[in-house]
């Protein structure tokens, strides 16, 4: 069950698990396992959060470190839950852009802060 | 598992080339020197912040990891590229630096670093007679570069235009036309005002003239130069044709226009393309599969269309990031992917099958 490895990532803004918040629920996550194929929905507390690409790259990392490597993963924010969700989501599914951001030691701590409470 | 399509070709795995330890983004085959007896090389650039030369062994055929070019990209190495004359190699960086390596017989040493770009360098290309570098990245820019002697290197135009991450540069292999693709969804061309360094984007492919709905990531032109072949995030592989005589008598822009739109072949990312020599079309994509696509002879009333050839499924463990034919061996391919390792392959027509007319 992939749910658990990320209803415990914790929001960046607020001191509540993204399950807490309603960010991730059970529907959120579709698997293929055949064709070793992820899909997960999230839902941003407020339309215009302007963490809605760190929480999509908290996911994504998390899955990448629980999933085999065959696995593709794609991360969207549920639509019509965001003012722009075709940029969001278009920059959490550019694997370069992805590579990039993790290359900023900033960000690796703030998305390292929001993975640390679901690894336990 | 039934790969190929058409049942006249093979693509036969010579060897996996490991040695990075991180994803390999991209590949560069060393010009072909043009005298007998020269062994291939190829260079090859990492999220581990290396770049590796390997060098085929004349005795045994094997590639060897001759060289890593370290400690000097501070960041990962997106893409690489050699001079026309095999005597540089230009590497670029999300550390936003371009290196210049001068390769002394097997021994390199950086000679020269261009700055300038904001952020993440993603492209670097050397126009057809060496005397031109473009470089583009993440700033949305795309900026021109003079080769001057002593290692030195002069910007001579830094171009705006694309709205967006700029994700691969390409000179066109016999005019000075620059094509630059984007996150932006566009193709630009950028041309020079008669000699004046007056560089300027002279057309746009975009989606309202048949261009791409999605991140363009990379695009191949054939060895005439006439035509070019895009791919991109939006599942497709487009194929673009210009008047190349009118482009090379320097009467005026001769513009591209769409020729075909290849879909319902990928469905996910093609990250890479590369028209070989002798007129087929690779793609390497987020689906670990490499196809293989060539001008269809059968039906010329609508003007050229392509076909798919063969398809590789499974050709590496995840994503694949580049795709490039040998600049020396018409048959030889090399593929390198996030599972951290490069494939060369043969793709031949299989010996004693029909051929189909």
């Amino acid at each position: 069950m992939l749910l658990q490895h990320i209803r415990d990532i914790k929001d960046p803004e607020h001191p509540y698990s993204l399950e807490e918040l309603k960010v991730i629920t059970e529907d959120a996550i579709e698997v293929d396992d055949k064709r070793s194929y992820v899909r997960v929905t999230f839902t941003p507390t407020v339309e215009h959060c302007s963490m809605a690409t760190v929480i999509g790259l908290c996911l994504r990392i998390k899955l990448m470190r629980s999933l085999p490597p065959r696995y593709k993963v794609d991360i969207r924010v549920a639509p019509g839950s965001h003012a722009s969700e075709a940029s969001v989501n278009k920059q959490l599914n550019d694997k370069e852009r992805v590579a990039a951001a993790l290359e900023n030691p900033n960000l690796v701590d703030m998305v390292d802060e929001c993975l640390a409470p679901s690894l336990l | 598992m039934k790969n190929s399509v058409d049942e006249n070709f093979e693509l036969n795995e010579v060897q996996t080339l490991e040695g990075h330890t991180d994803r390999v983004w991209s590949l560069a085959w060393k010009p072909a020197p043009g005298i007998d007896g020269v062994p291939a090389v190829l260079a090859s650039c990492s999220g581990d912040r290396t770049v590796r030369i390997w060098e085929q062994s004349p005795a045994t055929g094997c590639f060897q990891c001759k060289a890593v070019l370290e400690d000097t990209h501070t960041r990962t190495v997106r893409s690489c590229a050699w001079s026309p004359s095999g005597k540089f190699l230009a590497t670029s960086s999300f550390d936003a630096t371009t290196a210049i390596w001068e390769d002394a017989g097997g021994d390199f040493s950086c000679v020269a670093t261009l700055e300038g770009h904001e952020n993440e360098v993603k492209s670097v290309s050397w126009n057809a007679s060496g005397s031109l570098l473009a470089t583009c990245g993440r700033d949305k820019s795309v900026w021109i570069w003079e080769v001057l002697p002593h290692n030195e290197f002069e910007c001579v135009s830094v171009l705006q235009g694309h709205t967006q991450d700029v994700k691969m540069v390409q000179w066109h292999p016999s005019v000075n036309i620059l094509i630059s693709c984007s996150y932006d969804n566009s193709i630009k061309v950028w041309a020079e005002d008669g000699d004046s360094d007056d560089w300027h984007c002279v057309q746009t492919l975009n989606q309202s003239n048949s261009g791409h709905t999605s991140t363009v990531w990379a695009l191949s032109f054939n060895a005439s130069g006439d035509k070019m072949v895009t791919c991109s995030d939006d599942l497709t592989i487009k194929i673009w044709g210009c008047d190349i005589i009118r482009m090379q008598s320097g009467d005026g822009y001769a513009p591209w226009m769409h020729i075909s739109t290849l879909s319902g072949y990928h469905d996910r990312t093609i990250f890479s393309i590369h028209w070989s020599r002798e007129g087929i079309i690779c793609s390497g994509a987020a689906d670990d599969a490499i196809r293989f696509f060539t001008e269809s002879k059968d039906d010329l009333v609508d003007g050229p269309s392509y076909k798919l050839i063969y398809k590789k499924e499974k050709a590496h463990e995840m994503d694949i990031n580049a795709v490039q034919w040998s600049s020396m061996e018409n048959n030889r391919l090399a593929s390198a992917s996030d599972d951290g390792t490069i494939k060369i392959w043969e793709f031949i027509s299989a010996p004693g099958k029909k051929m189909h007319l």
